[in-house]
């Protein structure tokens, strides 16, 4: 511990003391005993990363490689409990205007250079405030970064932001070493190609369209940690091609349910491979109907009422995601305990209340039974939302709403709901992030109603009083009235019901047995790997 | 070869010409495109406000009226720039220079076999026509030239991998193998039978059917029975006469379809996570990666125009009564 100055009692005096002495032991207590030095882990991943470092780019590809060459400040258990990583400590002031990190020492770069407070600073003001897509929002309220010594980072806020604290992951926010970026473009680097980082493994190779290969930190500050002498990332680009390369034994570990849904029960019969949903907590990946509010329709809460009653959501997570999830109760997914509320307004599977709704809202069956037609424009990502699109027609068929569904592209989908706002319904899915203020937030926000902004209000969705609370989760220190505040925002969420949150979905880590050790934490296989070993 | 200067000359700026009004198609096409790669960077990356995508736009310069995009870009084709992916954050020439030798090496060996195959198929269903060989082999090539080319991939991984074990699934080298010398070119050629069994089997069973007419076709000319006449067997008669002639429409539709071969090559490459330049291309229309489609495209565009004008010299060294004019 560095001497106590005034300034540093008066911080102390003032702070809450997250973390300090209970996590100081690095060593994970689940972390099994008998851990086996040595082997080569290969892991598919696919779409291919567009980039190798998640501070400039947080593709979810990128999010999965990245991390096992960068440590974050700091991890988080399933419950989200902090857990120190290049940071020992942290402390948030108690006007929330301030947050303290002390910096683990001795940590070096892969290339020989001492990780210091300085790298701390300006990858946060340079990097992520600048160039990381969600960064931008999320550290806007950081006025500065102090640097008091080398292993001292303090960030200055202009008001609270406690969603920071969640944010920290590596896979959410890497730090970059200064030396290599400083006086660049980050976004154009070439070594976020080959990147530099802190993590357990060094980069090696990238054969585009083919493979990434790292190579074990014999440097890494956790000791004897990491276990694997390698990781291969293998690029496979059909889903199929994936699963015979687990049958085959080629590969290791497949994460993010790309291999196909309808596959896994027969995989995972085999004696030699299994199946993890745990570690996408830190994701949250939830699926949503959006309504344009725009639209004659939908201005009217009991038509989305009645939408919400004429689809069977337990239906909708067994056929489409092979139960992979939960029927959804509301916006957030449920695996974000610090924010999840089931104290919302349900709307059961109700055919004749739909058609009661639909016709006191003025829009009766007319002589060919229909009441209205309206389009569907799914996220065009994967089998499961062509499956849904396809029950969707049928659902809402049943009510008398005759639906065409639209297919395109993923540029041309973004372009015409979020730019051109030409769509009546939409359905996608997306992740919740860390924290709600991060992840669910943006599609309820008047001021995130951004045309042209893929994920964005794109319903159009404007309440004084979700504002209101909104504003609460975003500065309320308090973590119990800020789950308070947030439960209010979910009870309002369901009863305007611009979306229908339909899943809480799960996604599938499909791995040989041999593989121990790769879901520790809420971000699973997207953590640093250092615990990951073989056992045949 | 003083003719073959000449027409050389000829041809070349008619080429020239051809790429780039290709090429200014291409540019105009992929603009028509809805949506463009900020809109994809964005949508993976959950950006959130509207500055940062403006930034982007301006740092790769989609702000930029088309005509003003369109005249910079062709500025830079003269000069044999490819550009900048911003997708990949490299330059286009590295990456499809890194690209392209795996889908050349797939696609002239899949050309390679279907030729050979379809030309052995071909002659031996015309020399037992109307037996029971003509007809396995007429039937065998019917199912060939019916089935997609991806399920055939799919099932011989099925069976070559899982069942029986024989061949890796996936990729063009064992990755991070330390093989040199000629066990890695036997890693390779290991990785490369299924890729290029999947691909060759539609053009097989192509070149089988043609190959099969134009034999028929060239048997019954009066100057092969001339050859019998003299002496020959059926079968010299076959090889040194028949053949030179009825081998030329194979020729041409080889010529005609190495572009075609391409579209077949995304999909082989992309079942067997074969590292080449249709997969390249294919995600880079998904992503509006226009710079790099646009060098790719130009690419094919040169490489088509190229074999085609190789095709043309072929005809006149097959057919000495074609003439280069």
């Amino acid at each position: 511990m560095p001497s106590m100055s005034r300034r540093n009692f008066g911080w102390l005096a003032a702070a809450m003391v997250v973390a300090a002495g209970i996590w100081l032991s690095s060593t994970p207590t689940w972390a099994q005993p008998a851990a086996k030095r040595g082997g080569t882990l290969t892991y598919v991943v696919f779409p291919e990363p567009p980039l190798l470092t998640s501070a400039v780019h947080t593709a979810g590809p990128t999010a999965q490689v990245s991390p096992k060459m960068f440590d974050g400040l700091v991890t988080y258990d399933f419950d989200f409990n902090l857990k120190p990583q290049l940071a020992l400590s942290w402390q948030v002031g108690d006007d929330g205007k301030s947050i303290r990190f002390n910096l683990r020492p001795g940590v070096k770069w892969h290339d020989g250079k001492d990780f210091t407070s300085a790298d701390v600073a300006y990858s946060l003001l340079k990097v992520w405030k600048v160039a990381h897509g969600r960064g931008r929002a999320t550290f806007a309220n950081v006025t500065d970064v102090l640097t008091p010594d080398a292993n001292t980072a303090i960030l200055q806020l202009s008001s609270p932001a406690p969603y920071i604290m969640y944010a920290l992951a590596s896979m959410e926010s890497q730090i970059v070493p200064k030396h290599i970026y400083d006086g660049t473009d980050p976004q154009t680097n070439a070594a976020n190609n080959a990147p530099i980082g802190t993590g357990p493994f060094k980069f090696v190779e990238w054969k585009k369209g083919s493979h990434i290969i790292l190579e074990r930190n014999p440097d890494y500050w956790d000791q004897p940690k990491p276990y694997l002498d390698r990781i291969i990332f293998r690029i496979i680009p059909d889903a199929g091609g994936r699963a015979a390369a687990l049958e085959a034994k080629e590969a290791d570990l497949v994460g993010m349910s790309i291999v196909p849904l309808n596959d896994v029960k027969r995989l995972e019969a085999l004696p030699y491979l299994a199946v993890e949903t745990r570690g996408y907590e830190y994701l949250a990946i939830v699926s949503y109907v959006g309504f344009n509010l725009e639209r004659e329709p939908f201005k009217d809460v009991r038509v989305r009422q009645a939408f919400a009653h004429a689809i069977d959501r337990s239906l909708v997570n067994r056929l489409i995601w092979f139960g992979y999830g939960k029927p959804a109760t509301g916006p957030i997914h449920h695996g974000l305990v610090k924010s999840y509320s089931s104290d919302v307004p349900a709307y059961p599977l109700d055919i004749a209340k739909a058609e009661q709704l639909l016709d006191a809202a003025g829009y009766p069956r007319r002589a060919n039974g229909v009441r209205f037609k309206i389009t569907h424009d799914y996220l065009p990502f994967g089998e499961q939302f062509v499956r849904l699109g396809e029950y969707l027609k049928q659902a809402l068929g049943r009510i008398g709403v005759e639906v065409e569904i639209r297919n395109q592209d993923y540029a041309t989908w973004a372009k015409r709901v979020y730019a051109d706002r030409d769509f009546d319904l939409i359905t996608f899915f997306a992740n919740n992030a860390s924290d709600p203020v991060i992840g669910v937030q943006r599609f309820y926000w008047s001021k995130n109603f951004q045309p042209g902004v893929a994920f964005s209000n794109g319903a159009k969705y404007l309440s004084p009083e979700m504002d209101r609370l909104l504003q609460i989760v975003q500065a309320e220190p308090d973590e119990a009235l800020r789950k308070a505040a947030f439960a209010d925002m979910q009870k309002l969420a369901m009863t305007d019901l611009p979306y229908i949150p339909l899943t809480h979905l799960d996604m599938v880590t499909l791995y040989n047995k041999r593989v121990r050790n790769h879901t520790l934490t809420a971000d699973g296989i997207h953590a640093n790997f250092a615990d990951v070993y073989l056992q045949d | 070869m003083n003719r073959l200067g000449r027409y050389t000359a000829r041809r070349l700026p008619q080429t020239i010409l051809v790429a780039l009004a290709i090429a200014m198609v291409n540019f105009v096409l992929l603009h028509l495109m809805p949506g463009d790669l900020v809109d994809v960077l964005a949508g993976e990356s959950n950006a959130t406000d509207r500055a940062y995508l403006d930034d982007l736009r301006r740092k790769f310069g989609l702000d930029q009226p088309l005509p003003v995009q369109l005249l910079s870009y062709l500025w830079r084709v003269v000069q044999l720039d490819l550009g900048f992916s911003f997708r990949h954050n490299m330059p286009v020439a590295t990456l499809i220079l890194d690209r392209l030798p795996a889908t050349l090496l797939l696609m002239a060996a899949a050309i390679g076999l279907a030729v050979l195959l379809g030309v052995v198929f071909g002659v031996t269903a015309a020399r037992f026509v109307n037996t029971a060989i003509d007809r396995v082999i007429s039937v065998l090539a019917l199912v060939f030239y019916a089935t997609p080319v991806f399920w055939i991939g799919l099932m011989m991984i099925v069976l070559f991998t899982i069942e029986l074990g024989w061949l890796p699934s996936s990729g063009m080298a064992t990755i991070g193998g330390s093989a040199s010398g000629i066990a890695a070119v036997l890693d390779v050629a290991r990785h490369m039978v299924m890729p290029v069994l999947a691909l060759s089997l539609f053009y097989v069973a192509l070149y089988a059917r043609i190959m099969r007419a134009a034999m028929l076709e060239v048997l019954r000319l009066d100057y092969i029975g001339a050859a019998r006449a003299k002496g020959l067997t059926r079968g010299q008669a076959a090889r040194r006469h028949a053949l030179p002639n009825a081998v030329l429409p194979i020729v041409t539709l080889v010529g005609v379809q190495v572009g075609h071969m391409m579209g077949g090559a995304i999909l082989v490459e992309t079942v067997f996570a074969w590292p080449g330049i249709g997969r390249l291309a294919f995600e880079a229309v998904f992503q509006r990666d226009l710079n790099l489609l646009l060098g790719i495209l130009l690419l094919s565009t040169i490489m088509v125009v190229t074999i085609n004008f190789l095709v043309d010299l072929l005809y006149a060294w097959l057919d000495p009564r074609i003439e280069l004019s």
